[in-house]
């Protein structure tokens, strides 16, 4: 074969890195998950779920503003925000990436089986049917409300529904390369379906299911501050933005309080509006037709 | 077009089925406690063992299940334990379907409408400053979380233009905000959409030969171009039915209105067990409902759609 000097890797990167915009929101996350990691060895952190009590008086220092001793202040019962914010970040990031992850997993398998055995193609697609049908929220209420509050509930119910997108698209994708004559000539020829579907089909699945996954964590945040406010959410002992944002929500109304919705509020549309761009601005990049 | 419609009604009634069966397992494991309500601590051990066999929890499960098929397929919900105990539940709901009905019904029509427009506006090359205000506008909904944008417009939207903060039945005002809010979401969709159609259709030939034809730029866009960009966006009327359910539910619970969003956030807070069954089974059935009518309007409409293909929506 000829070498046309084309590789689709290196194009889509070039393309990616042309967009500056998103290539901002890049850094600015990858500098962000770092701080997040390291910030509870960093010199004079506190703890997120410490009571701070005045020394003198032995009052708790509830409602202090953000300052000098406490960064972004501290909330109703004396904790401190800062520490607090950055753990919650840490927390719902988690389980934004773990969701992610999953639910990307499950769909490619999930996506793969349904587009290339034909045996169990009537199974999977009633199966999507019964849950494309509902309300996904509802569902993740469902569940949620049936299972012990905690983070592995949060990441089982959004899992259970999150599959079913990617899982249709790479279906499609894999309907469409299945029957193309290199690969039922490498059929005939008697290459185990797995190398075709590993070596012949995944290549075409990567760049859709990384824009999936980028799109998936910002959803899976939002999702995590939905079913807090509902009373689904994670104990407070676990910080999360959900958390934070609706304990924050009760002082909206009182200006000198309400940094303490506004900072968390912040914090989340920065790394959701982050993600959303850098997967947009992927998608158009791992599109050939953006290459030249 | 018979053939696909009655496939398509079969295969709703079919995931009616197993949304019934799957609410009841789900509900059956958790602990039958539950059903006690708040009565639970002023009864003692024998007492709490007969309520629980009176209400058949002790029965083999598919004898269960088929009695709950019959209840529910004859129109009893069950009964309140925790929100108003001893109310039957299709009791509650008759007064609250109205209002969510109401809301959603208001915030689909304003949204199909505004997002058609903007997408419209946002596809002319002519209009530059409202393209990128459309775009910054899709980007942000799309990605910071209704959860937050409703709360920041409930507290600042109300303090400039001096609004109700919450929702009166005699006061008309009171409904703006609210349905503003439940809108935002997916007229951003029908936008984004709407835009990608227009932008679509206007760089095929058939766009170019009636411009050399000598038509007028909008007149080609009235009679040919919007014409096929909106057929397909039919197709989107489903899935903004789910996602105004969605969003109802906080926003109802947030404005509190009086409807069956807030309903099921109180009933997931006060642990009303067939209080948050019936809402989940009438919210599914919406979504069901909503589904298959979408599909039938997009075959009755657009007939370049393979009908008899068993896979539906794919």
């Amino acid at each position: 074969m000829m070498n046309s000097g084309y590789s689709y890797w290196n194009s889509t990167i070039r393309a990616f890195m042309k967009n500056k915009v998103s290539l901002f929101f890049m850094a600015l996350m990858a500098v962000f998950i770092v701080f997040i990691i390291i910030q509870p060895y960093l010199p004079n952190q506190k703890s997120p779920n410490v009571i701070y009590v005045d020394d003198t008086t032995g009052l708790q220092l509830i409602n202090m503003p953000p300052g000098r001793e406490f960064w972004f202040g501290t909330n109703s019962i004396g904790q401190d925000m800062w520490a607090r914010i950055w753990s919650g970040t840490r927390t719902s990031l988690f389980i934004g990436i773990i969701v992610a992850l999953w639910e990307n997993a499950i769909g490619l398998i999930i996506g793969v089986i349904w587009g290339y055995v034909r045996r169990l193609e009537n199974i999977i697609t009633s199966i999507y049917n019964v849950i494309n049908n509902l309300p996904r929220v509802i569902i993740l209420i469902l569940l949620a409300y049936t299972m012990k509050p905690g983070v592995l509930t949060m990441i089982f119910t959004m899992c259970i529904t999150g599959w079913l997108d990617t899982a249709r698209i790479v279906r499609n994708i894999v309907v469409i390369i299945r029957d193309r004559e290199y690969n039922i000539a490498s059929r005939i020829l008697g290459t185990p379906a797995y190398r075709i579907i590993y070596r012949n089909i995944l290549p075409y699945l990567v760049s859709v299911l990384v824009l999936k996954a980028t799109l998936s964590i910002p959803a899976a945040i939002g999702y995590e501050v939905f079913l807090t406010y509902i009373g689904l959410g994670l104990p407070l002992s676990i910080p999360s933005l959900g958390n934070l944002i609706n304990e924050g929500r009760g002082y909206i109304t009182v200006p000198s309080l309400r940094y303490q919705l506004m900072i968390p509020a912040m914090v989340l549309s920065i790394i959701t509006v982050s993600f959303y761009a850098i997967g947009n601005a992927f998608a158009d990049a791992s599109d050939p037709r953006n290459h030249f | 077009m018979i053939r696909y419609i009655s496939s398509r009604l079969i295969q709703s009634v079919i995931t009616l089925f197993a949304v019934l069966t799957i609410v009841f397992m789900l509900m059956r494991l958790m602990p039958v406690e539950g059903y006690l309500g708040e009565s639970y601590d002023k009864l003692d051990e024998i007492q709490r063992e007969k309520i629980i066999e009176n209400l058949g929890l002790k029965d083999p499960i598919h004898v269960q299940l088929k009695k709950f098929y019959k209840r529910v397929a004859s129109g009893d919900l069950g009964v309140s334990i925790a929100y108003r105990p001893g109310v039957p539940v299709a009791e509650i709901l008759k007064s609250k379907i109205p209002y969510s009905l109401g809301f959603g019904i208001a915030s689909l029509s304003i949204s199909i409408i505004s997002g058609i427009t903007l997408g419209i506006f946002m596809a002319d090359s002519e209009g530059k400053i409202l393209k990128r205000v459309g775009n910054i506008y899709i980007i942000l909904i799309n990605s910071i979380p209704a959860a937050i944008y409703y709360i920041l417009i409930q507290f600042y939207i109300t303090d400039i233009f001096k609004l109700p903060m919450l929702f009166y039945i005699d006061r008309p005002i009171s409904w703006i905000l609210p349905v503003l809010s439940l809108s935002l979401g997916t007229t951003a969709t029908y936008a984004l959409w709407m835009k990608r159609y227009m932008v679509d259709e206007l760089n095929k030939d058939y766009v170019k030969l009636a411009m050399a034809k000598g038509l007028k730029r909008r007149e080609v866009m009235k009679k040919h171009v919007f014409l096929n960009a909106f057929v397909p966006m039919i197709q989107y009327l489903p899935s903004s039915i789910l996602f105004t359910i969605s969003g109802s539910i906080y926003i109802e619970s947030l404005y509190s209105i009086p409807g069956m969003g807030g309903l099921l956030v109180e009933a997931v807070q006060r642990q009303d067990n067939p209080l948050v069954e019936a809402i989940v089974l009438i919210y599914s059935s919406i979504g069901i409902i909503g589904m298959l009518a979408g599909d039938v309007l997009m075959a009755i409409l657009d007939p370049r759609i393979k009908l008899g293909k068993r896979e539906g929506r794919i």
